[in-house]
């Protein structure tokens, strides 16, 4: 009995080991790009090319920083990735503001003010979250050629607000549902009306759906690529572009320290959101099995 | 029956239609009519700029005799493939470990999890530089003694698309287990209880019982995998660039080269007709199965 | 005057009609309770009366006036709900204020009411905690602190009761009885426990699919049920119904029970007037008898059955005697260990109280 109970204590011990050395393994590898890109972003070009990818650096320089913030050259003009990243935030804060917004009262007319033909909108509204944007790319730049906005960016922030509604109605919508419809009811009778209702009780109630939506609308924003390349030219690029072209431009020796350095700057706001609100942008992530 | 209603209460009858109309508008302008349009555009001979006549389905006889397009369909093939099953795997794996109280739990998610964080521009710029063969891994592995190594596929035709791969596997694995994860977290502890006290040993009992009780997180998983796979596009750009040469070309790289660069509008739209048509197979299903289910489950 | 008039009312969800021709009415101070299983249309009611659902057809007034196309806001009334419904991301005192604040009453009349609630429901500890950290009950006294400081002229409770444990459930049942009787207010209340409507009420209503089957004070109600339906909705254990044949000696109504192994029971001196006596003579009809109008000792005039006991359930205070009758199981209510299981025992019934049914139409025969 007693060897019986140690060989099965040796056998657990032996299972634990198992599964943390894989899932160490894992972390590492998973985490090894990021080490790779900070290394080399803070590492000299020479010693770069003498052959040290995954070491520590040498000697610590943030010259390549310097160079891709302020110096790196996009294949038009050598300002480096400061004025594109602006657009980026000029860009993503209004169209997360106002996409926020309308999912919230979307969600909140679909739950708590169903009416015939609601739950139909409500379909409509959903194949949005899974539409391949390059089917609709072509109709939006003429309606954005037409409306005047072409290449500008108010019109990337409209695009983006317009293809978010999709995704934040959908959060709202599966939050609002879990509010008891009585609460509405007893605010009706005690006099609240529509907007009331939602001001004073949906919206105080929807706070941790409002921090998922635009924590998920914000990563989205700032990392499409598609829409930014699509719909902006030259000065008004969004960051990811601008990023891309400062990687691709081929002109004397590539200076991979400035292109990792580059990428973090550009990762760097996402992945800022990440570490401080990973657990509000989990439930955005799995939001996406639709359920509710 | 009909009484005159107060105006004050008509209007609150209507506020909640007149507030949703807009969306709803503009969904159906931006999603749907669009949708049409591209349709439209599709039928039609335009090459730089949208004309509007009708040549009928020339555009897509032109798409599927362009060689590139049957490259891009066979990557998309490729890559889906590969993309679904190791993600997956992976994903299920690691959310099948993490379940099993694990001290660092929190840390590990995170790390797994990050690089969902990142823009595919960003995950193409790494990988573009790990994989680079002339100072990358292949270095760091000839360094190391193995002087023969040789790990160059991004700059091999026939390889190239399994660094896409890899890249995309490496972002979206975290996704696939946050799903895994939250669905083994929802099933009831006791079904693994008594499988225990019948004395099933544990790669059993996840073998038998618990993986076939997330059939729903496998479903949501593909699904989605499926269509992010679909419109994979800066993750190319920024990786290959749809080199070398053609040999990482997908749908959604070639519709916008097609469109923007090569001046074919019509084949540009036809081909993404036919990316719309692939995800709508997809998706539409899924939609109705889960929104259907929700409303049988009140 | 009555202070709420349910004239006809109806409720067409599409084709389905959820409530047929509801007629009600009760006066100022009354406590109107709702019975009825799940499913029967109580909310529903009580909502049209709200004014949260559309009113389908006929009327309904409150004291006096046609409230059918007044918003909820407009027809004096407060309502208590079953998940309490308290806004989750406000105080109590806030929850408690939000009516009074939506009618622009001046901040010291809403401080004055908010003290006067929170002192008759004793929660003046609880004014500035969320909801969250409240107990169950506790909620349940904010519901109705929040309906109190309306003073409206009827306050509607939707199974207020249903989410708490059992033990608080009486205690909160002697609390609102309280509160009607202190404030004299007019109350309609939901419920599916007959014993909450037959301790609170005092009118019950007893609904089956969408129609008011019996209307009456509760003792009426339970002594005199109008039909089986209601015989055996209101009551624990229920009434028995016993098949049995009516006949007529001497003007006299008289019950014939067949039971197994034992001589046929003749029960005399049934409450049935002489007209319907002698339109039910030599029919089927069923006997309608409480548990308790058995009973082991009696006089010696008074009317018995000799039954074979199949099992005893003892309660503590009394127990429950199982027996066969008239093809049915019967329950009798009878003193401890007066009777034994599996042994014949000799029964005496108050006939006087007992109710006879139409075999078809289940109604009360008079
Ligand atoms: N919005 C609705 N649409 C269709 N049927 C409904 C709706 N609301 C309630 N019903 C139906 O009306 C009946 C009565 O419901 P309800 O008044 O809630 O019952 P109770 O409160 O007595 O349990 C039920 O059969 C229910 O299914
Ligand atoms: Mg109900």
């Amino acid at each position: 009995m007693a060897t019986n109970a140690a060989s099965f204590r040796r056998q657990h011990r032996i299972g634990r080991a198992v599964i943390y050395g894989s899932l160490f393994f894992m972390a590492a590898f998973y985490l090894m790009p990021l080490w790779v890109m900070i290394t080399t972003s803070v590492k000299h070009l020479d010693e770069i090319y003498a052959g040290s990818f995954i070491g520590l650096p040498q000697q610590i320089t943030f010259d390549a920083w310097r160079t891709a913030w302020s110096e790196a050259c996009n294949g038009t003009a050598c300002r480096g990735l400061k004025p594109y990243f602006i657009n980026s935030l000029l860009l993503t804060i209004p169209a997360v503001i106002m996409s926020t917004g309308i999912g919230a009262i979307n969600g909140y007319v679909i739950t708590k003010w169903r009416f015939p033909g609601s739950n139909v909108i409500f379909g409509l509204l959903l194949f949005g979250c899974f539409l391949p944007f390059q089917a609709v790319i072509l109709p939006m730049a003429q309606t954005l050629g037409m409306l005047g906005l072409a290449g500008s960016l108010p019109g990337l922030v409209l695009v983006h607000t317009v293809y978010g509604i999709a995704f934040t109605t959908l959060f709202f919508r599966n939050y609002f549902v879990s509010i008891p419809d009585e609460l509405v009811r007893a605010a009706k009778i005690d006099g609240a009306g529509f907007i009331r209702i939602f001001v004073s009780i949906m919206l105080p109630a929807a706070l941790p759906i409002i921090v998922v939506s635009c924590i998920w609308q914000f990563t989205q924003i700032w990392n499409d690529y598609l829409f930014g390349a699509s719909f902006t030219a030259g000065e008004n690029a969004p960051i990811t572009v601008a990023l891309n072209n400062i990687v691709n431009v081929s002109m004397g020796r590539k200076e991979y320290n400035v292109d990792m350095a580059a990428a973090m700057i550009a990762a760097l706001p996402t992945l800022f959101v990440y570490v401080v609100a990973g657990r509000y942008f989990v439930r955005g992530l799995t939001a996406g099995a639709v359920k509710g | 029956m009909s009484r005159s209603t107060p105006l004050s209460n008509r209007i609150e009858n209507w506020l909640p239609r007149l507030v949703l109309a807009p969306s709803l508008l503009v969904v159906l302008v931006a999603v749907y009519l669009f949708i049409c349009w591209t349709g439209w555009i599709s039928l039609s001979s335009s090459m730089i700029v949208p004309k509007y006549d009708f040549v009928g389905l020339n555009q897509y006889v032109r798409l599927w005799s362009t060689p590139r397009w049957h490259t891009a369909v066979f990557n998309l093939f490729v890559f889906s493939t590969l993309f679904l099953a190791l993600t997956t795997g992976l994903g299920l794996l690691m959310a099948i470990l993490l379940d099993q109280k694990i001290r660092v739990e929190g840390t590990l998610r995170a790390i797994f999890l990050y690089p969902m964080a990142l823009s595919f521009i960003v995950t193409g710029t790494a990988w573009k530089w790990i994989l680079n063969p002339a100072l990358g891994v292949q270095k760091v592995v000839n360094d190391l003694g193995w002087t023969s190594f040789v790990f160059d596929w991004i700059a091999q035709p026939t390889f190239a698309i399994y660094c896409v791969v890899i890249a995309a596997v490496w972002q979206s694995t975290g996704f696939a287990m946050a799903i895994f994860l939250a669905g083994l977290r929802g099933i009831d502890n006791s079904v693994i209880k008594a499988a225990q006290i019948e004395g099933a040993s544990l790669p059993r009992i996840y073998r038998t019982i618990v993986v076939p009780m997330l059939r729903p997180a496998f479903l949501s998983v593909i699904v989605l995998l499926s269509y992010i796979a679909i419109k994979s596009f800066d993750l190319i750009l920024a990786l290959t660039n749809t080199g070398p040469g053609s040999a990482t070309e997908m749908p959604s790289t070639f519709m916008y080269s097609a469109t923007f660069r090569r001046d074919q509008m019509g084949v540009g739209a036809a081909s993404a007709m036919m990316m719309l048509m692939t995800v709508a197979a997809i998706i539409v299903p899924y939609l109705y199965s889960e929104l259907k289910e929700s409303r049988d489950g009140h | 005057m009555s202070t709420l008039e349910i004239d006809r009312a109806r409720k067409l969800y599409g084709d389905l009609e959820v409530l047929k021709e509801v007629s009600i009415s009760i006066g100022t101070g009354d406590f109107l309770v709702l019975l009825g299983p799940s499913g029967c249309g109580k909310s529903t009611l009580l909502n049209m009366i709200a004014g949260l659902e559309e009113i389908s057809g006929g009327e309904i007034r409150i004291a006096g006036k046609v409230v059918n196309d007044l918003s909820p806001k407009d027809r004096d009334i407060a309502m208590v709900f079953q998940s309490y419904a308290l806004y989750p991301t406000m105080t109590v005192r806030q929850n408690i204020e939000f009516g009074m604040k939506i009618r622009g009453v001046s901040r010291a009349e809403r401080d004055k009411a908010v003290k006067t609630a929170a002192d008759l429901l004793q929660m003046t500890h609880l004014l500035d905690r969320k909801p969250s950290q409240l107990s169950g009950g506790q909620r349940q006294r904010v519901a109705m602190g929040r309906a109190i400081v309306r003073q409206p002229k009827l306050f509607l409770f939707d199974e207020p009761l249903s989410n708490l444990d059992a033990k608080l459930r009486v205690d909160m049942r002697t609390e609102i009885k309280r509160l009607h009787a202190r404030l004299g207010t007019t109350i309609v209340y939901v419920t599916h426990d007959q014993i909450e409507a037959m301790t609170l009420a005092t009118r019950v209503a007893v609904m089956k699919d969408g129609v008011v089957q019996h209307l009456d004070d509760p003792q009426s109600v339970y002594d005199r049920p109008a039909n089986v339906y209601v015989a055996k909705f209101v009551g624990s254990p229920s009434m028995n119904i016993i098949p049995a044949k009516l006949e007529v000696k001497d003007g006299n109504a008289i019950a014939i029970i067949d039971i197994p192994g034992a001589a046929t029971a003749q029960l005399a001196g049934i409450p049935v007037s002489s007209q319907a006596a002698a339109k039910y003579a030599g029919r089927g009809i069923l006997v309608g008898i409480r548990p308790e109008l058995f009973s082991v000792t009696g006089a010696a005039s008074a009317q018995k059955l000799s039954v074979n006991i199949d099992v005893v359930e003892p309660t503590g205070p009394d127990t429950l005697a199982l027996f066969q009758a008239g093809g049915v199981e019967v329950t009798a209510r009878v003193p401890p260990r007066a009777v034994a299981a599996r042994t014949p025992a000799t029964l005496a019934v108050d006939t006087a109280k007992i109710v006879l049914f139409d075999a078809e139409t289940e109604q009360r025969i008079d």
